[in-house]
């Protein structure tokens, strides 16, 4: 039981709750005391003197909003932020109670009534828009991987399309997002024509602007990746005459795992800084327009506001981070490699 | 009478930036089914090439290669190789790196019941079965090796190509390992070609020792028939006095008629 939660945890990267887990089944104490020290003490002395330095730092600033928060006030808009959530959301129960006993009236009157169900329309709370963010960057790094990592794999077995891709490649890669989105407005605007559109435009534009910009990463290091494969391993292949597609999945693929999940690591980080300019400027529901409204708001309280917004995309980000690196520990067959 | 396998008047020419290469030149050579050949030579003469050209993986620029009456300048499973570092897939366990293989050369000619008995049958000449589950990390380099070994013969090889089996191992593993090839090879009977750097091991093992002269253009510069006889054991080996004879000769022949010249 305990070797299983440290081993999780040692896959999922969580490393400073060993000692923790260690210390509560009674795994020598004093060893684990100092381990603890080390692992959660130094980090948390850190964290301790960058809110220092936060708070004696931000009260020397006045902005034409006031004073620049310190973590207290920004701790405030948080608290503030949650609660507005959870007041949104018993709104809506009560908007459906109030619509399903009108409805339930109406029946009674009449079986043959025509009711309608109603969506309710409220604001969209901080959570919503945090969902909203992710599930665009989610589907704009899948569409990304989608591409890239065929194409990566197809090109580092090919020397000759690898040199016609590689000058595209570069001059592709370091395209700002900021630079795609007005073009990927205006097509987006002129091919994405619908009735009734299952996504919004301004959706599908971020989630494009994303894919646009997280391509590269994944598609060079798979392409470095399946180019640098042991020529050994590929010869016992030849000599066994497997078909292409056997050769790509028994031996390209998995001898490359461990530089694929490099690449996506990089191409979903760099999908989650773009996302947020993509949302401001695309007026995309997520935390970029958060940033944006609470920008154009100008209210005392913006600026808190922005910064619980600031954090919590780092956070996030973090958290994504983690996610792959999991992911890339479980797929990868040399699990004692170092991964950072 | 036309031999087994025949290489025929074999040159390779490698392209590079100062123009072609000549790495062997004109190299003939005819081994008889079951025969145990190794190729001794400097390093750097071409032995690789010569193998590489038997498994179909170069293409000789002149000259060809032909087996049983059949030309071959494919690699196919019929030469099956043993490469010098095990070459063993590392997501695979050891079972899991002779079932490819199998899994590719039997499809449709043997059940799955035939494909798994004859796996762990393979498994079981090297010595490997105590850990046909582990992962080639897992295992030692002698043990990959016999692993490379029985994934090779489990290809049922109409010859055995082997690219310095042993280099990579300490003495003693490497003793143990020729050992076992040793016993593979009276039971099975296979023909062999063999890279070594060791003149114990040429000696030890083969029923012929091809000598290659120093690159570039290199060639067969003599070939040695070793009659000793079968079952051959290294501790009364030691002090035969035919298998000096046979020791001395190689070693004359790659140190003082080609001593590699001082690079
Ligand atoms: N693909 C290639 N392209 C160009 N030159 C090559 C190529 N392969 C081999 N050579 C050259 O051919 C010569 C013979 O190489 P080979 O690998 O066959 O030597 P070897 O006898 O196996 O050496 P070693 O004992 O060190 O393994 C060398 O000079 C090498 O540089
Ligand atoms: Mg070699």
């Amino acid at each position: 039981m305990k070797d299983k939660i440290i081993n999780m945890l040692e896959l999922t990267g969580f490393t400073w709750f060993i000692p923790l887990i260690k210390l509560v089944t009674g795994e020598s104490p004093k060893q684990q005391l100092q381990d603890l020290v080390k692992m959660i003490g130094i980090p948390m002395l850190a964290m301790i003197i960058f809110l220092g330095l936060w708070h004696v730092g931000a009260a020397k600033v006045v902005t034409s909003l006031g004073q620049v928060p310190g973590p207290v006030e920004v701790w405030k808009q948080a608290s503030i932020l949650i609660d507005e959530h959870y007041i949104e959301r018993e709104k809506e129960v009560k908007f459906h109670e109030r619509q399903d006993i009108r409805n339930a009236k109406k029946l009674a009157k009449d079986p043959n009534a025509e009711v309608t169900d109603r969506p309710y329309t409220g604001r969209q709370t901080y959570f919503d828009q945090i969902l909203t963010s992710l599930w665009t960057v989610f589907v704009g790094f899948v569409i990304a991987s989608i591409i890239a990592i065929p194409i990566g794999i197809v090109s580092g077995l090919s020397n000759t399309l690898y040199s016609a891709l590689n000058p595209l490649i570069q001059i592709f890669k370091p395209i700002s997002p900021l630079a795609w989105l007005p073009i990927v407005t205006i097509v987006v605007s002129a091919v994405y024509v619908s009735e009734d559109p299952m996504f919004s435009k301004s959706f599908i534009t971020s989630a494009i602007t994303v894919t646009l910009c997280s391509l590269w990463p994944t598609l060079i290091n798979t392409a470095v990746g399946v180019s640098s494969i042991d020529r050994d391993l590929i010869n016992v292949g030849r000599v066994l005459r497997l078909s292409y597609a056997t050769t790509v999945f028994k031996i390209v693929i998995p001898s490359s795992i461990p530089m694929i999940f490099t690449g996506l690591r990089i191409s979903l980080g760099i999908g989650w800084m773009v996302l947020i300019a993509a949302e401001m400027l695309a007026q995309n529901p997520g935390l970029g327009k958060f940033v944006w409204d609470q920008f154009q708001n100008g209210s005392s309280e913006s600026l808190g506001r922005i910064m619980v917004a600031v954090l919590t995309i780092g956070i996030l980000g973090f958290m994504l981070d983690r996610v792959m690196l999991t992911m890339q520990k479980f797929f990868s067959y040399d699990k004692n490699a170092v991964i950072r | 009478m036309e031999s087994y396998l025949n290489i025929d008047h074999v040159s390779i020419e490698f392209p590079t930036a100062n123009g072609p290469f000549k790495a062997l030149d004109s190299v003939n050579l005819k081994i008889d089914k079951g025969e145990f050949v190794s190729i001794i030579g400097h390093s750097g003469c071409g032995k690789s090439t010569v193998m590489n050209i038997v498994g179909g993986l170069y293409q000789a620029t002149e000259g060809g290669v032909i087996l049983q009456g059949k030309e071959v300048n494919e690699p196919g499973p019929d030469r099956a190789i043993v490469f010098q570092n095990h070459s063993l897939f590392p997501w695979l366990t050891a079972y899991e790196n002779v079932e490819i293989a199998v899994k590719s050369v039997f499809k449709g000619k043997k059940s799955k019941l035939e494909m798994k008995d004859w796996i762990e049958h393979n498994i079981e000449l090297v010595h490997m079965s105590h850990a046909k589950d582990k992962l080639p990390a897992e295992l030692s380099g002698g043990m990959k090796q016999r692993i490379g070994i029985a994934r090779a013969l489990a290809m049922e090889p109409k010859v055995l190509l082997m690219d310095e089996p042993f280099g990579a191992l300490d003495a003693l593993t490497r003793a143990h390992l020729q050992d076992s090839l040793m016993e593979i090879q009276a039971d099975l009977n296979n023909t062999v070609m063999m890279i070594t750097h060791d003149v114990d091991e040429a000696v030890l093992l083969s029923d012929k020792i091809v000598m290659m002269t120093n690159g570039p253009a290199a060639t067969i510069g003599e070939v040695l028939d070793v009659k000793l006889e079968r079952p051959r054991h290294r501790l009364q080996l030691a002090n035969d006095v035919q298998y000096n004879h046979y020791r001395s000769e190689v070693i004359h022949f790659l140190h003082e008629r080609h001593a590699r010249k001082v690079a």
